[in-house]
């Protein structure tokens, strides 16, 4: 069984880290996955293989939102960032840089989560009642 | 460096990692109504309304042939709950304690999560309208005994129901009434927690700052705390031996189907 997902010793990272880490690689996973359903896609002849095939992608195209969405809610400086360039329009290079300066304009290389404007980054809790 | 001033502070990078989390450890339990309502933001230190759509029709004119409209916004109000730690404390953290003393920390956060629920569950006077104080629906009573709590939610149900108010619902119970439905188990030893549940087909939560109880929709669209700057720590001064910290966090409530919630009184 294999623990990559880990750059450091395991027994040396936090908690939270450990989290971020599996969410990471799970994101990374449902990328690939996109991928494969692409390129399967795109060489299958039966309608009916394609039909499995094109709703399974949409699963992973979920799976990877989900991925994404956690990490950016324990992430506010990678929050801020994303805000300036997902479904921004224009100039997509241009806008990155924008959301990067925009975002560290202070130079600030504060400790995790707290990095950018130290919000603990809670947001909603929908979902995880109870 | 942004207005919370954190970079002044005399706390390492290590101290404010282990102030972060403790925060976080202790606010998510008890923040319920962010378990229930919509959530927007958060948008920033800067943002100061939220846009209602609506607009007030200006009783003069600048000039004849043009008349004008104020929109009406709802104002961002600022929670903030200040607290001191012993920089001591924070130094034996630095050397690797994992017993340090963040009490003071601890009481802030269940504070600024209580304000938040308070707010948004019963209203805040002069800066936010609450779902008690806006929903049209004649409060029921919970009465003493849990045992009697399944016939009044699914009666809080029923109402929603005749109000075309469709769930999946959620449930937030005080303090007090929480404790009685987790100690309590029906006839045949079946929880009364999974009996309610079973009703709402939602979420049951924690409501510090709640007395007795709020049945309300989750579905969405019917309740929105806006959020300006989400909940964070800040720096205010420090002395030789404490440094004085603050949470804060802005917000607005605006509740867009008052009929989608019933209040049950203690």
């Amino acid at each position: 069984m294999g623990f990559d997902q880990y750059h450091e010793p395991p027994g040396e990272l936090p908690s939270a880290t450990r989290t971020f880490a599996r969410l990471c690689a799970s994101l990374t996973e449902e990328a690939e996955a996109i991928g494969w359903y692409e390129q399967r896609l795109a060489v299958e002849g039966d309608a009916e293989a394609q039909a499995v095939m094109r709703d399974a992608m949409g699963e992973e195209y979920k799976h990877f939102c989900m991925d994404l969405e956690f990490l950016l809610r324990r992430t506010p400086a990678w929050q801020q960032v994303a805000r300036g360039i997902l479904f921004q329009g224009g100039d997509i290079v241009e806008n990155g840089e924008r959301a990067e300066a925009a975002t560290f304009e202070d130079g600030g290389t504060s400790a995790g989560a707290a990095a950018g404007d130290g919000s603990l980054g809670i947001g909603s809790l929908r979902g995880g009642a109870r | 460096m942004n207005h919370l001033l954190r970079d002044v502070a005399p706390i390492s990078e290590t101290g404010w990692a282990l102030l972060d989390q403790e925060a976080r450890e202790r606010l998510t339990p008890a923040l319920a109504a962010r378990k229930l309502v919509d959530f927007s933001g958060p948008h920033g230190w800067q943002h100061s309304a939220t846009n209602l759509g609506r607009v007030s029709r200006l009783p003069s004119e600048p000039c004849a042939g043009v008349s004008g409209h104020q929109r009406r916004v709802l104002a961002l109000v600022e929670l903030r709950a200040e607290f001191d730690l012993s920089r001591a404390e924070l130094s034996d953290a630095d050397r690797g304690a994992d017993d340090v003393d963040l009490e003071p920390l601890d009481l802030a956060a269940h504070q600024i999560a209580t304000a938040e629920n308070v707010a948004v569950f019963n209203g805040w006077d002069g800066a936010l309208r609450g779902i008690a104080e806006l929903t049209p629906h004649e409060p029921l009573t919970l009465g003493e005994g849990a045992d009697g709590y399944p016939r009044r939610v699914a009666s809080a149900v029923e109402r929603l129901l005749a109000s075309g108010i469709t769930g999946p619902y959620g449930l937030a119970l005080g303090p007090a009434q929480y404790r009685r439905v987790i100690e309590t188990a029906e006839h045949g030893g079946y929880p009364l927690l999974e009996h309610l549940a079973k009703i709402l087909e939602g979420p049951i939560v924690w409501a510090p700052g709640v007395e007795g109880a709020v049945v309300m929709s989750i579905r969405g669209g019917d309740f929105l705390l806006d959020c300006g700057q989400d909940l964070s720590i800040g720096y205010r001064s420090h002395d030789a031996e404490v440094v004085s910290l603050y949470l804060e966090e802005s917000i607005s409530f605006h509740v867009g189907t008052p009929e989608a919630a019933v209040v049950l009184l203690p």
